[in-house]
């Protein structure tokens, strides 16, 4: 169901047949995904569709889904919630499981990079939710990831502070050239972010449809409110 | 006229308490100085109560000596070195009992609480143990490993098993499933796991174990060294009493009290220094 990516660029992640269910409720019935490299792709559906589920799927996190999932070597997973070692201290959060040389090195520079490059011995409770949220894109970030996973990297933040979050992740992937999964249930954010939406609905992708906009992107654009009507409607929000 | 005041009444109420709590939560505020003074009144009072009504004879030395005469008969047994003897024995079997026990709990309840098959396999024996006082034990402990030494680190390490099972498996077990996941996605393996992950996770609940166990080691101390013991603390105020030194026996308990203060206040320590980052968490 999901469109082969352009270009003879081979996928960076590829999903055939993922079925999920818990107990007599099946909650992924069949999730056909590839991405290709450099893309963002926006995973939107109703709370309870399943984004979450298959998020956690694609990150290897759910030993008792079906189906084949075809990882990159290198990934990250950026959480709703920071899910940082409050035990450790900010630069050791970012360079956790780190191998190779000058580990302090690259984590320092990934905290550079996401703004906050004095914080690194700074505790997890010491910082405010959007530091916090930094902390962790960086921590994933410091991986060189070819392929991002994002379950609502911002949905627990601010609108101010969402924004700010918003550009961050537009300039890293400008830098890095990542593609990203990026969970939300806000289409806005998605039509901002994607190179492409995703509509999860009853255990299947029912929509896959390329964001056709230039950057930078507005919300005032006409475009863009159309955009955003038709995908409002798919998922069932009468414009 | 008098509804008013009533109505408003319940709302003064319950405010005080809150406003009370906003300055740290979590953490005891600390009595001001003045307050701090007056709370040691009375304790001197009594004390120079104590002391009077023994100069006095109107407490006979034999049933209760003057806390001068205590401090004193202290200062003849440590100057002779009798005390320190007594000491280092019950010591050793504290920390010899403390670390069979502890050592054993420690494992049992990783193994619960990190294994499910430990779980099921562990945790119910352990649990129906629980409901035994150790300390009821001691006749059944005479008949299986006599009345030496063995009886006296059974006794601690019996008394040190449970605060700290108990409270490795709660502490793994309370350990944010999330976080774990988190640890996953950053490529760390098991091992890593349980090092960057579960223990640090773990070690709040560890410290609680440690100090109720201790607690529990130096009761335990105190039954051991009243069966037939040579030397030791308890020994020493059994042999007191004997000869009915009065003195000796609170001499004893007065040890016994500075252990169990001594041991706490080094572990509180060592929590604080561990256990750093938690300020962090409380201060917010």
């Amino acid at each position: 169901m999901a469109t082969r990516p352009q270009g003879d660029l081979s996928p960076v992640l590829t999903a055939d047949g993922v079925r999920r269910s818990f107990g007599a409720t099946v909650v992924l019935d069949g999730v056909e995904l590839a991405i290709a490299p450099g893309e963002v792709v926006a995973l939107l559906g109703g709370s309870g569709s399943g984004k979450s589920t298959l998020l956690r799927i694609l990150a290897g996190l759910d030993p008792d889904a079906s189906g084949t999932v075809r990882r990159p070597l290198h990934q990250a997973v950026v959480f709703q919630e920071h899910r940082l070692l409050p035990w450790k201290r900010v630069l050791d959060n970012v360079s956790l499981g780190l191998t190779g040389p000058d580990v302090r090195a690259r984590a320092r520079a990934a905290l550079a990079e996401v703004g906050l490059p004095d914080r690194d011995t700074a505790w997890p409770a010491e910082l405010s939710g959007g530091q916090a949220q930094r902390v962790a894109v960086a921590r994933a970030l410091v991986r060189e990831p070819e392929l991002l996973l994002l379950d609502e990297p911002f949905g627990a933040l601010d609108a101010l502070t969402r924004l700010r979050m918003q550009q961050l992740f537009i300039r890293l992937r400008e830098q890095h050239g990542f593609a990203a999964l990026l969970v939300t249930h806000d289409v806005d954010e998605a039509l901002l972010l994607a190179d492409r939406t995703l509509v999860l609905e009853g255990g299947r992708l029912v929509e896959d449809a390329p964001v056709p906009l230039a950057h930078p992107r507005t919300p005032d654009d006409p475009a863009f409110g159309t955009l955003r009507r038709h995908l409002l409607e798919r998922l069932g929000v009468a414009a | 006229m008098t509804a008013a005041p009533r109505t408003v009444a319940p709302a003064t109420v319950r405010t005080t308490p809150a406003d009370a709590v906003t300055p740290a939560p979590g953490r005891p505020t600390r009595p001001r100085p003045g307050r701090r003074l007056l709370r040691l009144v009375s304790p001197i009072v009594l004390l120079a109560v104590w002391e009077a009504a023994a100069q006095t004879g109107l407490l006979p030395p034999e049933k209760l000596p003057a806390p001068s005469a205590v401090l004193q008969t202290g200062w003849r047994l440590t100057a002779e070195g009798t005390l320190a003897v007594h000491l280092l024995d019950s010591l050793q079997r504290a920390a010899i009992g403390l670390a069979l026990g502890g050592g054993l709990a420690l494992l049992l309840g990783a193994v619960a609480g990190l294994l499910r098959i430990g779980d099921d396999l562990v945790d119910p024996p352990v649990q129906m143990a629980r409901m035994l006082p150790h300390l009821g034990l001691v006749p059944l402990l005479i008949i299986w490993v006599g009345i030496g030494e063995e009886l006296k680190i059974t006794l601690v390490a019996l008394g040190s098993f449970f605060p700290i099972y108990f409270n490795t498996y709660a502490g793994i077990r309370d350990i944010d499933e999330r976080l774990v996941e988190a640890a996953r996605t950053c490529g760390l393996g098991q091992l890593a796991r349980l090092r960057h992950v579960v223990l640090p996770g773990a070690l709040p609940s560890l410290f609680l174990g440690l100090r109720l166990a201790i607690g529990a080691a130096w009761l335990s101390l105190v039954v051991g060294e009243q069966v037939n013991a040579q030397t030791g603390i308890g020994f020493l105020m059994m042999e007191a009493r004997e000869f009915a030194q009065t003195d000796v026996v609170l001499l004893g308990l007065l040890v016994y009290a500075l252990l169990g203060l001594l041991s706490d206040l080094l572990l509180r320590f060592a929590e604080r220094r561990t256990l750093s980052w938690r300020r962090g968490l409380k201060a917010t």
